[in-house]
């Protein structure tokens, strides 16, 4: 498998501060599920930070999709950053936009007419079991139907790179597994899945899984990601 | 692209967008005020120049009446064969003795009085060379001729009347200039407004020209908007004082008038202010955004 993602060296400092992640180096292959761990202040949103492209290192070298992200000029980002799926810990839908709206916003932003985009935002409702909360928006959404929504916006397009922010840490058991289960599947059709949890019980229920763990910004064993 | 129909939703501030609907308009009304004046003293200019620059007036200075009258009427002869002349008229005497009545009295009637004789002269140009050669044929008719160009006598009307054109000219441009310096601001704000929706639009991969148009289109719908309002509100107005003027009857107001080119100018006000509104939106945007990722 080609590697979709390479770290060397990778530093991250935010203004004069002290470096929040030191000398990361690691490969993610293509294909490949990870699990990221760290406790609290690890370092674990600033590396996925450096993933999604709202953040360019301080030093060291990022590839991804076998380009350098550091030397890319700022005008590329955007056409990356589409191959790039996202979810956030605190969700980040637009609270004006209803769930069906926000579910379609990567299509629209990539230029699907708005007469073809029906038919996957319906798919992506029911696969999040969201059909009948289609038309509210995120503030009359409880928190775990916000969350989602966020997944569902995160994969409508495919993405090769899904980053994954404590994406179950607000839903129930039963409906972490479920989204659990969908990331597995995304991930068995080719999408590089990295997810930060703080819930070691998923560890085992994706077969073939790797662990990534920071602590105090570095990679503590780096040859895992691999 | 992002379609029209996720626009409206994504930067939805209803309050923001009236008060800039409001705003437009009366910089749009003013706008059109200063517009109209600047137009209508340039048509009453243009008017003045026309009716000034082909006129002469030729004074015949002569005490003795029965030489004063021979050499009128040779000169009226001579001014009407001329091919540069268009019409030549000898000032009737007895509207002159009017004219003077308020300083000479019943005494301007006296048969006695020296008064000089005066023809009017219409030119067929205005132009210079055709001037000179008019008053060239008046003055070899005899040694007391004197020609009176009216553009020269009315010369400080027709000043007054440029610089208010050039005022309203200057009005215009500044109005253009605060229009700018609005949106700017007010795109400056909306960006401050949409910051999560905007880290959202750019996370999801939104060049910043999608993001750009966004604030454009919004900008541009509100400056229409407005700047119909405004137009049509200055319209009214400049239409309603016109007629005031024309029921004046004066002669110099006959002029202030607009033409249909002058209204057509008022009517793309509101089409060229909101061209001017979206390239400020587009360019506040697109120097805020290239400040990040």
């Amino acid at each position: 498998m080609a590697s979709i993602v390479q770290f060397e060296n990778v530093g991250l400092r935010y203004g004069h501060g002290p470096e929040t992640l030191s000398d990361l180096s690691f490969t993610l292959r293509e294909g490949t599920f990870h699990f990221l761990l760290g406790a609290s202040g690890a370092g674990k949103t600033s590396l996925l930070r450096l993933l999604y492209l709202a953040q360019r290192p301080s030093r060291g070298v990022i590839r991804l999709f076998g380009e350098d992200m550091v030397l890319s000029p700022r005008e590329r980002l955007p056409g990356f950053r589409r191959r790039i799926g996202v979810v956030f810990q605190d969700f980040r839908l637009v609270p004006h936009l209803s769930a069906r709206d926000n579910i379609a916003l990567p299509l629209r932003v990539a230029g699907m007419p708005e007469e073809e985009l029906a038919g996957p935002v319906a798919e992506m409702l029911a696969w999040v079991g969201l059909t009948d909360r289609a038309d509210a928006r995120p503030p009359t959404l409880s928190g775990g139907e916000q969350q989602r929504v966020a997944i569902a916006r995160a994969v409508i397009t495919r993405p090769e790179i899904l980053v994954a922010d404590e994406p179950t840490g607000n839903v129930d058991p039963i409906m972490a597994e479920r989204l659990l289960k969908l990331f597995a599947s995304l991930n068995r059709l080719g999408t590089t899945v990295v997810m930060a949890t703080h819930d070691h019980h998923l560890l085992h229920r994706v077969p073939d899984a790797l662990v990534m763990e920071l602590d105090g910004g570095r990679l503590l064993d780096p040859r895992a990601a691999a | 692209m992002i379609g029209r129909a996720a626009v409206q939703p994504l930067l939805d501030d209803r309050q923001g967008r009236r008060a800039m609907v409001w705003i437009m308009a009366i910089m749009i009304f003013l706008t059109t005020l200063s517009a109209a004046l600047g137009l209508s003293t340039q048509g009453a200019g243009r008017a003045l120049d026309r009716q000034l620059a082909a006129r002469l007036t030729v004074q015949v200075i002569e005490g003795d009446a029965a030489r004063r009258d021979a050499v009128t009427a040779a000169l009226l002869g001579r001014l009407r064969a001329s091919a540069d002349v268009a019409r030549a008229n000898e000032v009737d005497r007895a509207r002159l003795a009017e004219l003077l009545e308020p300083w000479l009295g019943e005494a301007g009637l006296d048969a006695d009085l020296p008064m000089p004789a005066m023809i009017d002269v219409d030119l067929r140009s205005g132009d210079d060379a055709t001037v000179a050669r008019v008053e060239a044929l008046a003055k070899a008719a005899g040694n007391g001729i004197r020609v009176d160009r009216h553009a020269t006598w009315l010369a400080p009307v027709r000043a007054f009347v440029a610089a208010l054109g050039w005022t309203a000219l200057g009005l215009v441009l500044v109005m253009a200039s605060a229009t700018g310096a609005v949106v700017l601001l007010v795109a400056r704000a909306g960006l401050d407004t949409h910051r999560g929706t905007i880290d959202i639009l750019h996370m999801l991969g939104s060049t910043d020209l999608q993001i750009a148009r966004l604030f454009q289109r919004r900008i541009g719908q509100d400056t229409l908007t407005g700047g119909l309002i405004g137009a049509l509100a200055g319209a009214l107005l400049v239409a309603l004082l016109g007629q005031r003027m024309a029921s004046l009857d004066s002669q110099l107001a006959d002029g202030v008038s607009l033409q249909p080119l002058d209204w057509l100018v008022i009517a793309l006000l509101p089409v060229a202010f909101t061209l001017l509104a979206m390239f400020a939106a587009r360019v506040a945007v697109l120097r805020r955004l290239a400040r990040v990722l």
